[in-house]
């Protein structure tokens, strides 16, 4: 890493990640760097625990609005493309319990993300089988819904797009005429008077010679299908607005501050005057992150005389009217040489992102970015194109385009290394991304762990051991395959912390990031425990409340501990650093030779002592009597500085992202040649997390993520006819179950620090679902012979290719 | 059309009247405001809700998804939910569990699969792996990968096996 990209030098060793730059001077961080860690690497508990296990803890539908509740419902579009000629709302209003009615002709406003393509309610056009035309707010479930029922859309259908390939045609129907009035940040470059509201470019190196110093030349197609998060909580909230004109909205979101901006800009009301409660929130993976449903129930409660309003998705609504997962069509073209150097990757990809890619758009530059996945190819040519279709809409889902592009580029490899008669393994250590190598956009490589994760990977799965079957018509393999990802997101999306003590020495941690079942309250207690020298239960940490919390972007892109953790750091540092000014004056010592250490006030100097309690409020007494100090509220900050923008014909730039979270998963699998069905025996998954702030819940989201990997590549895909769902409901859509969790799991953390996270932390959330899908398509390879371009891989489709293959028994 | 029925939930009497077209789930959300009991799906595919039930004459109780339970079936009924288990803020050994493996991310499918465990482990307290397993294959989770929960189930075995002995 260059010093002029304003970082400094970067920490090599292990020993030496506490360095943490400091990027906000005006609150000096004291001298932590001789003192050893007692918090940060061990595994407290989840400090919400006993909350969660007993019922006690606060979701959203948990919450008590008595009597005065209304029920609110959206009613949506049964057709996938079509214009709206006459919406009557007028038997709904008449009907007796109903308070409220709202359509697009109420909020005609656009809104979004990245690109604003999408209206809460649909004004002149619906684009999906699910979009909100009209809502209303009745005074009981019952009433609402037959509310819903009373309203008369009259539709005049159009031609629909329902593949993402035919989308980017010009014989392709437009989906959004008017792209090019869309307000639309600058990295994403939509193309009007196509359906490609992003093309993502990324030429670098000369192809030809890159083709021609293969010796191997391959190219496929593969295929990916939406599927839905799953978050076992529904979407709901609750909006009310009181005689101020105040609106205060109860979400159960990843995101309370990018919910009170998009919805304030949106409805043109100030931010002041929007203010978002998120309490514990039952699962996300992306779905709550951003706006879906919000905006209608805020609109709803605009007009219903200051009674609460709420919004509950029923499972069905969940599954294709809020976000999914974007579909994708990738072919992938490679070029190698006979000992397993890529030479050359061409990569086209589009994307099936659905009516609107508000939020999509930045998928599919992720995609774009990480187009060659984790190695070093010197030749590239990528297209990523998001397309939109008549489908649900796309949204960001744990891993944010990297297990779709994954899934064909780990295949591919993995082929390769076949047809050329290399290991598998050995071409990936070959390839992979080391320190200083150039990523595919020309940003320099920081240090990183990927080698060991593939070699510790590989290792613990057994590689080159032979698996031996179960029984006649049992095959077994193994496979594996390696993931890089980035924080994928704006280049300055900001953090903010305090740490406010109590009279008894404890301290109240706020911050506007969400604990969605990750553990970041625990990791945030964590480092405000070990930044102010204090125990870790006496830290308190607040879910998030915007008129109370400071500000965060957004609990996304696996960046919370990394940027979050900054800020919760900085401002506990800052608190510890108020309190030694103010004991340093009172002794007459010098700050440098204080510390806290258990809630006490030490001196190496003196070897004078005091505890914390009162000093932190009441200050203390100088020896003429007088009081210096009072009350510490500590504050810290964090905002990326150093991302570049990349140019719009070549991707290239100094420095596309923050850093890469890498690492691999081995995984081995039982086939059964009778009846196709898979069998997932282990998964091991190896990351690169920097530094393991808890390494217990690190190893929880490898497992659960390699799970929740494992369900998508065997089960999962929404199936749309014609746009229209026809599995929304836990029969149809099928995901793992404790039966078909894995027999063994084993999770092994890597740790080559990240020069400005702190403690040398990066993220992991969202990356161990990424390799998940090509590793167990690798491992089904390697025990049957088949080849499995799409997901899910279903026992029907692997049976048909060992048919296919001859080698079914019952052909 | 409304009932009144008796029912006892966590131990305590209640005599109320229930719309009947209600469901359990409903009646112990909204009407008791027994909220840890979850609403997931609605249609008895996720397990968020299960809740233990005695039913009228019978002698133990069984896991059952009460959004699949009309409230007037219930009269008579006792009832255990997710509140019912610790005893004077003694937490049951799964709830121990639970917390020490880290079997609960999100928490929100916890509430059912601990009542559904609960279950599992009054009717065989020693469960192999497999047993685990089928006994919670109504019970989804999406955070966990259902790995420490079944570490955890088995953890309260083996504590169960001790207090026995």
């Amino acid at each position: 890493m260059t010093s002029d990209q304003g970082l400094g030098t970067r920490n090599q060793g292990a020993g030496s990640n506490d360095q943490g730059v400091n990027p906000n001077p005006q609150y000096p961080i004291p001298n932590i760097q001789s003192k050893k860690h007692s918090i940060i690497g061990t595994s407290p508990q989840r400090i919400e625990g006993r909350a969660k296990v007993t019922g006690a803890a606060t979701y959203v539908d948990d919450m008590q609005f008595g009597p005065n509740l209304l029920h609110g419902m959206l009613k949506h579009s049964p057709i996938p493309h079509g214009i709206i000629v006459r919406i009557d709302v007028s038997k709904a209003r008449a009907l007796p319990g109903v308070r409220v009615v709202v359509t697009g002709q109420d909020f005609p406003g656009y809104t979004g993300l990245y690109l604003k393509d999408r209206r809460i309610f649909a004004l002149d056009r619906v684009r999906y089988v699910g979009d909100a035309v009209a809502a209303v707010a009745a005074d009981t479930p019952e009433i609402a819904a037959r509310a819903v029922d009373l309203i008369e859309v009259e539709y005049e259908p159009l031609p629909g797009v329902f593949d993402p390939e035919f989308g980017a045609s010009p014989e392709a129907p437009l989906i959004h005429p008017d792209m090019d009035k869309y307000e639309c940040v600058p990295f994403i470059f939509p193309q009007p008077g196509t359906n490609v509201s992003n093309w993502f470019k990324v030429r670098k190196g000369d192809m030809e010679k890159g083709w021609a110093e293969a010796d191997l030349i391959y190219e496929h197609k593969y295929r990916v299908p939406q599927v839905q998060h799953v978050p076992l909580e529904t979407h709901v909230c609750v909006a009310q607005q009181d005689v101020n004109g105040k609106i205060t909205l109860w979400s159960s979101s990843q995101s309370p501050f990018a919910q009170r901006n998009l919805i304030a800009k949106a409805l043109n009301i100030s931010h002041s005057k929007l203010r978002v409660i998120t309490p514990y929130v039952g699962g996300g993976f992306g779905s709550k992150a951003g706006v879906s449903i919000e905006g209608a129930a805020v609109a709803l409660a605009m007009k219903a005389k200051g009674r609460p309003v709420k919004l509950h998705m029923t499972r069905e609504e969940e599954f294709h009217t809020t976000f999914v997962r974007q579909g994708l069509v990738a072919y992938i073209k490679m070029g190698m040489t006979k000992d397993g150097r890529i030479t050359a990757v061409q990569n086209r990809f589009y994307w099936d992102a659905g009516a609107s890619t508000e939020y999509g758009t930045n998928i599919t530059r992720a995609a774009g970015y990480s187009g060659t996945g984790p190695y070093y190819v010197p030749n590239i040519h990528v297209d990523s194109m998001c397309v939109y279709t008549n489908h649900p809409i796309g949204g960001a889902m744990r891993g944010f385009g990297m297990p779709e592009i994954h899934w064909g580029i780990e295949q591919h490899i993995d082929r390769m290394a076949h047809k050329l008669g290399l290991d598998p393994v050995q071409v990936r250590l070959k390839n992979c991304l080391k320190d200083g190598d150039e990523t595919l956009t020309g940003m320099i490589m920081h240090p990183t762990g990927l080698s060991q994760c593939i070699q510790k990977a590989a290792n613990a799965i057994g590689w080159g051991e032979p698996s031996v079957s179960s029984g006649p018509h049992k095959r077994r393999g193994k496979g594996l395959a390696a993931m890089w990802k980035a924080p994928a997101m704006p280049p300055n999306p900001g953090s903010s912390a305090t740490v406010r003590m109590n009279e008894d020495a404890t301290a109240i941690v706020s911050i506007g990031g969400v604990d969605l079942g990750q553990g970041a309250l625990t990791a945030m207690a964590q480092l405000a425990a070990e930044g102010l020298g204090v125990k870790m239960e006496d830290i308190r940490v607040n879910t998030v409340d915007t008129d109370y919390s400071p500000y965060e972007w957004q609990t996304v892109a696996s960046r919370l501990t990394w940027s979050m953790g900054n800020a919760v750091l900085q401002a506990a540092e800052n608190a510890k650093h108020q309190i030694l000014q103010t004991v340093a004056e009172a002794w007459g010592e010098d700050i440098d030779d204080l510390d806290i250490i258990d809630g006490q006030v030490v001196s190496y100097k003196s070897e004078e002592s005091q505890p914390l309690k009162d000093i932190v409020i009441y200050g203390m007494q100088r020896p003429d009597g007088t009081w210096i100090g009072g009350p510490v509220v500590g504050q810290g900050k964090f905002m990326p500085e150093y991302v570049t923008p990349l140019d719009a014909e070549t991707g290239q730039g100094p420095r596309a992202v923050v850093h890469f979270t890498t690492g691999c998963q081995a995984v081995e699998v039982e086939v059964d040649d009778e009846t196709g069905q898979v069998q997932v025996l282990k998964i091991v998954s190896a990351y690169d997390v920097g530094r393991a702030i808890n390494p217990d819940m690190v190893r929880s989201q490898m497992e659960g993520g390699a799970v929740q990997g494992m369900s998508t590549a065997l089960l999962e895909g929404i199936i749309l006819r014609e746009g229209v769902p026809m599995n929304p409901n836990f029969t149809d859509y099928r995901i793992a179950t404790a039966v078909d969790a894995p027999l063994e799991t084993e999770s092994i953390i890597v740790e080559v620090p990240q020069d400005d996270g702190p403690f040398g932390a990066r993220g992991i959330g969202e990356h161990p679902m990424v390799p998940t899908a090509p590793a167990i398509a690798n491992a089904i390879r390697n025990a049957a012979g088949i080849q499995l371009d799409s997901m899910p891989i279903t026992s029907e489709k692997v049976w048909a290719a060992l048919q296919a293959n001859g080698q079914a028994p019952f052909a | 059309m409304n009932c009144d029925i008796t029912l006892t939930v966590n131990g305590e009497r209640y005599a109320i009247s229930v719309p009947a077209h209600h469901t359990l789930l409903q009646v112990l959300r909204e009407q008791l405001v027994l909220t840890g009991t979850k609403n997931g799906c609605e249609a008895g595919e996720c397990g968020a809700c299960a809740v233990l039930i005695t039913w009228p004459g019978a002698d133990h109780a069984e896991p059952v998804n009460s959004c699949m339970v009309l409230a007037p079936e219930v009269d008579r009924a006792e009832i255990v939910t997710i509140e019912g288990l610790a005893q004077d803020s003694q937490l049951d050994p799964l709830q121990e569990a639970f917390i020490t493996t880290g079997a609960t991310q999100c928490g929100f499918c916890t509430p059912g699969i601990l009542v559904n465990a609960r279950a599992l482990l009054n009717r065989n307290p020693d469960p192999s792996d497999i047993e685990i397993r089928e006994a919670l294959v109504g019970n989804l989770c999406r955070c966990t990968g259902y790995i420490r929960i079944i570490e955890a189930v088995k953890m309260a075995a083996r504590a169960g096996k001790e207090v026995a002995q």
